[in-house]
């Protein structure tokens, strides 16, 4: 086989698909997905007990989560769109794609926190509150790291270092960036939506 | 056959690119998986004397009735602690040891696939265990059980340090788990021999994988748990609190959904060890190869089925408590194809009793009791007799010490010649297997009796006259005589680092790759990459054995970096070569970092947990910062 | 594989039957027994009406009779066994289970709390006394007696120091002014064979011992030490002796 007659034609570490690099981010999203399957648990394990109380004040509003959820998946197709630019080559798409995202990013996270204020419970209130803050407060958390990873990913795009060929960390940041707003529909289904069903 | 050879200029060559730096620099940023698998093993045999010892004193005052050798403050701390330590901090990162040190011997690589990964989850495996045992220099150890049930927790009966010190713990260790479970996953998929194909993985690399996959999936259970316990006791959540809306059996449901994955987390690789030890000693391959694979697996995933079993007495429905008694029977099917396996292997070779041998029967001895104990309390009815009793603590220890110890010890005498090139020596280790067996035997086989009898656990003392004492005796001396054989071993250890035998490459004549190689092994493992055709490279063109022709002698060798060969994942042919990163202290800053936020949140420091978090995103940016803009046209 | 199967599966069938046989309390229960968890003792009411009588670790039923028991904590979760009767049940702050126990022959029967609760959960004993029925109605009739009045001055005295010695506000004796909802129901003290949560046996050197220092005997426990004077302690011991 060619490797024992040649093994260096192979490729040295090539930022491709097959990468360890990409095996790693797979598996860190499928640990956290987890870990939002478990607070989801908790959510509707603890609403299935109530007798009343949940949702504490009525139904959670829609009024600004209907728009935030707008805006966050918004800013997946920003992301979705600036990694089909670099996979072009286009460093042009890259850095606009994910400028956008972090501005959409950091807006998901202000109008949370105007909802935040809003809401006539808090943490300690009782355990509905305990449930809402703590899952939409983990999802803010993982938001958070997201933002942090674009900012440093967008560093070393502004500066070039990204090729058609070479993009490994736009592509992860990108899957964590789309993992994220896939736990923000399952909260957003579970927790503002599930009791207007039930 | 004798290990590859390659010139010396050659081996000189590989050795200065894969060693280690020296001096105190190397010591904290090496990414040697030998030297992390080795730091591992020492970590968790000192967690398993602590934890030893706290079972030692815990025996003292139970050997009668009625003593107040300890105040029940004291108890409550020890026996908490006594369980923490062996279930966290050691039966698992001790598998997780030899699994670092053996994966890439055993799959023909030059490292694991992430090797500053591997670093990263061997500090924040030492950093949480040195935060857990602070507690004790506070006074204030975790003293509330290992699974520390809601809401006896919460601030209001736990008014200390103590329950933050286990929230808290856990969740660092968490990530040195999870770290680790992602390294073996990625390794597996990447970084094996060309030809290593998924049916000639060794058994015990089947058992590190499925628990791996079980970890991604079970450890997040355990932070969500502890996260809430955290916030009901420091910001006024109500997760736990029923009078608020929570409910105490949450804690039990997220804990044990957790808690039965880690049992078999902690139990699979051990069985992987016996599994490709047997056949060693047997001299023969293992028969039903495959179906003791997939027992593994289905053992792994069929785990996450059961955990209710550990709740039947909290007033469940019947048809839930039928359903999980049921699941936690057929569980046991799996189990029963692996002994039914080894005991035809034992059976249709011809076994020789050296030491490692003698721990794996005593293993299989073990495993069938602590089983059938298991299917004692499977069934729901009965359970309601035997659980929270001495007879729970009977069967769990079957299965920890039966499972995890007893093949950890057959690992460390089969492997520890590979590890330190020096043999141990067979009289004492024969000393140490009889010590152990009969102890443990003396120490734990009345304690079902005793819970038959209704001796409740974790219990300070008992009334004299209900007829518990003297069985409790017998426990004690047992336990004693079962810790005077671990002390033989450790004996055992230093004797052969001393006067031990010089092991070479293949002491027992073993068949598989790990034993290709000197002992102990060099820096780079390989001079030359092994290219596989078969289950058992080293017994090819034996009497019996396959026609495959595995190549040690002639493969490529890879010297113009830390190279390995990256290889597709199921079929293991070579696609790319991975250049392995060089020694790093990121991986040490990150866990400092990480102990630093866990020392805030305990003490309410809310700077020193901001600090810390900004230094470890700050290591994390700067781990993956790459060293020197990529060229444009790299590769493909 | 076969084999295994076929004793897995017997074995499971035989869980089943036995589950659906003793799981759900039949439906000729004669009468409801609510158990309430407290570190570290249990308290017994026997419901029907709000005047049901209250006792502390001692659970008195008729024998051959089944009795349907209501469990609940009002603290942590606690475990309610009494192994010669069945299974063991948890009580759980915020739930309510239901158990059933059938004493088939006279006797006293003792358990234990078994689930970890705390500092003296090895100290929770709870003890079932299986009587016939005639003797079991009048224990019931007994128990549900309020406390007589004082007999005598000097238990009188006693009773003084009863409640300014803060008893009363942890310990009801019915009857009386004293209405304490945190330790167990005094009313009919004397008539319990052990204090102490099943500790010690109920005789006048244990109850002085118990009140001079609780602490000592179950370190940890709710129950204070209060300083008491010998003469005081004297009076108290002898009011209590009249709660038979």
């Amino acid at each position: 086989m060619a490797t024992s007659a040649n093994p260096y034609a192979l490729p040295i570490n090539p930022a491709r698909q097959s990468n360890p690099g990409w095996w790693v981010m797979v598996l860190v999203i499928a640990t956290e997905a987890m870990l939002f399957v478990y607070l989801l648990f908790a959510y509707f394990y603890l609403a299935s007990m109530s007798s009343s109380g949940f949702p504490t004040g009525g139904f959670p509003k829609l009024t600004l989560v209907v728009p935030n959820t707008v805006i966050l998946l918004a800013s997946s197709g920003s992301m979705y769109w600036g990694e089909q630019g670099i996979r072009r080559g286009d460093q042009r798409r890259l850095r606009i794609g994910m400028l956008v995202t972090l501005v959409l990013g950091a807006v998901f996270l202000t109008i949370q926190g105007i909802e935040y204020s809003r809401k006539a419970f808090g943490m300690g209130t009782n355990a509905y509150g305990s449930l809402f803050f703590t899952i939409t407060g983990f999802h803010g958390a993982h938001v958070f790291v997201g933002l942090l990873m674009n900012a440093v990913v967008q560093v070393w795009a502004w500066r070039g270092w990204f090729t058609r060929e070479r993009h490994l960390a736009v592509t992860n940041v990108a899957m964590y960036w789309h993992f994220v707003d896939i736990v923000w529909l399952a909260v957003f289904f579970s927790l503002y939506v599930t009791p207007r069903l039930l | 056959m004798a290990t590859t050879t390659v010139p010396a200029p050659v081996s000189e060559r590989l050795t200065r690119i894969w060693e280690t730096a020296p001096g105190l620099f190397g010591a904290l940023a090496t990414v040697d998986h030998k030297t992390i698998g080795k730091r591992y093993l020492v970590t968790s045999i000192v967690f398993l004397i602590l934890g030893g010892a706290e079972a030692a004193a815990l025996r003292v005052q139970l050997a009668r009735p009625d003593t107040s050798l300890m105040t029940p403050e004291a108890y409550n701390q020890i026996f908490s602690m006594h369980g923490i330590t062996m279930i966290f901090w050691y039966a698992s990162p001790v598998l997780s040891g030899f699994s670092n040190y053996m994966w890439p011997l055993m799959l023909g690589a030059r490292d694991m696939a992430c090797p500053r990964a591997n670093a990263l989850s061997y500090w924040t495996f030492l950093m949480s265990g040195v935060f857990l045992y602070t507690s004790a220099l506070v006074g204030q150890m975790p003293d509330k059980g290992w699974f520390a049930y809601a809401p006896l927790t919460e601030t209001a009966y736990a008014p200390g340090l103590n329950m933050d010190f286990y929230a808290i713990a856990l969740t660092f260790l968490s990530v040195s788990t999870t770290v680790g479970a992602i390294n073996f996953i990625v390794t597996l998929f990447k970084t094996r021999a060309p030809g290593m194909s998924v049916t000639r993985l060794p058994i015990f690399v089947w058992g590190t994988l499925t628990t791996s996959f079980a970890v991604i999936a079970a450890a997040p259970a355990l932070t969500a748990a502890c996260v809430m316990l955290y916030l009901d006791r420091r910001f006024g959540a109500h997760f736990y609190d029923a009078a608020f809306g929570g409910s105490a059996v949450l804690w039990q449901h997220l804990f044990w959904s957790f808690g039965h994955p880690w049992v078999y987390i902690v139990v699979l690789p051990a069985m992987g060890i016996v599994s490709d030890l047997i056949p060693t000693f047997c001299r023969r391959p293992l028969v039903g190869y495959t179906f003791v694979a997939l027992a593994t697996v289905s053992t792994g995933i069929l785990g996450f089925g059961v955990w209710v079993h550990h709740m039947f007495a909290t007033g469940l429905p019947a048809t839930a408590s039928s359903f999980f008694s049921a699941a936690s029977m057929v569980i046991t099917i799996p189990s029963a194809i692996a002994v039914f396996s080894w005991i035809a292997t034992m059976w249709h070779g011809r076994p020789v009793f050296k030491t490692p041998m003698l721990f794996a029967a005593g293993f299989i001895i073990l495993f069938v009791i602590g089983g059938v104990s298991g299917v004692a309390t499977a069934a729901n009815a009965y359970d309601l007799q035997l659980t929270d009793t001495y007879f729970i603590v009977a069967h769990l220890h079957y299965v920890l010490i039966g499972i995890n110890v007893f093949a950890v010890m057959a690992g460390f005498y089969y492997w520890l010649p590979k590890i330190t090139g020096k043999m141990l020596n067979e009289k004492l280790g024969k000393v140490n297997f009889w010590l152990m067996f009969i102890g443990f035997g003396v120490g734990f086989f009345p304690m079902h009796t005793l819970g038959l009898l209704g001796m409740p656990r974790r219990i300070y003392t008992y009334a004299a006259g209900l007829g518990w004492g003297w069985q409790n005796m017998w426990v004690t001396i047992g336990a004693f005589v079962f810790a005077l054989g671990v002390a033989v071993f450790i004996a055992n250890f230093f004797w052969s680092l001393v006067s031990g035998a010089d092991a070479g490459p293949n002491p027992w004549d073993a068949p598989t790759l790990e034993w290709a190689t000197p002992s102990p092994p060099p820096a780079y493992n390989f001079a030359r990459i092994p290219i596989v055709a078969g289950r058992h490279p080293l017994w090819e063109g034996r009497d019996g054995e396959g026609a495959g022709r595995s190549l040690l002698d002639t493969g490529p060798i890879l010297d113009q970096g830390r190279d390995t060969f990256g290889t597709t994942p199921l079929d293991a042919e070579p696609d790319e070569i991975l250049r392995m990163p060089e020694d790093t202290m990121w991986p040490f800053f990150l866990s400092l970092s990480i102990l630093v936020v866990a020392y805030g949140l305990v003490f309410n420091g809310l700077l020193l947990a901001v600090l810390g978090t900004v230094a470890a995103l700050a290591c994390i940016v700067g781990w993956f910062w790459p060293r020197r803009p990529p060229a444009a046209s790299a590769g493909a | 594989m076969i084999l295994p199967a076929v004793i897995l599966t017997l074995t499971f069938a035989f869980t089943i039957v036995t589950e659906n046989a003793t799981a759900a309390p039949p439906a000729d229960a004669v009468m409801t027994i609510e158990i309430t968890g407290h570190r570290w003792w249990w308290e017994i009411k026997y419901s029907g009406d709000s005047s049901g009588p209250v006792t502390a670790n001692e659970v008195h039923v008729p024998v051959g009779k089944p009795i349907r028991l209501e469990l609940t904590s009002a603290d942590v979760i606690h475990s309610f066994w009494i192994p010669q009767l069945a299974g063991k049940t948890d009580v759980i702050p915020g739930q309510r289970n239901i158990a059933w126990i059938e004493a088939d022959a006279p006797g006293v029967y003792r358990g234990a709390c078994t689930e970890y609760c705390g500092q003296q959960h090895a100290n929770m004993a709870a003890f079932v006394v299986a009587q016939s029925p005639a003797d079991f109605a009048q224990w019931l009739e007994h128990q549900r007696a309020a406390a007589g009045g004082a007999a005598s001055d000097s238990v009188a005295a006693g009773f003084a120091v009863f409640q300014r010695s803060a008893c009363a506000s942890c310990h009801t004796i019915r009857g009386t002014s004293a209405a304490g909802r945190i330790g167990p129901d005094l009313t009919h003290l004397g008539s319990r064979a052990t204090i102490a949560g099943g500790t010690l046996a109920n005789n006048p050197g244990n109850l002085a011992g118990w009140i001079a220092n609780p602490q000592t005997i179950k370190p940890g426990n709710v129950m204070p030490a209060i300083p008491l004077r010998s003469r005081d302690l004297q009076a108290l011991l002898a009011y209590l002796e009249t709660l038979r």
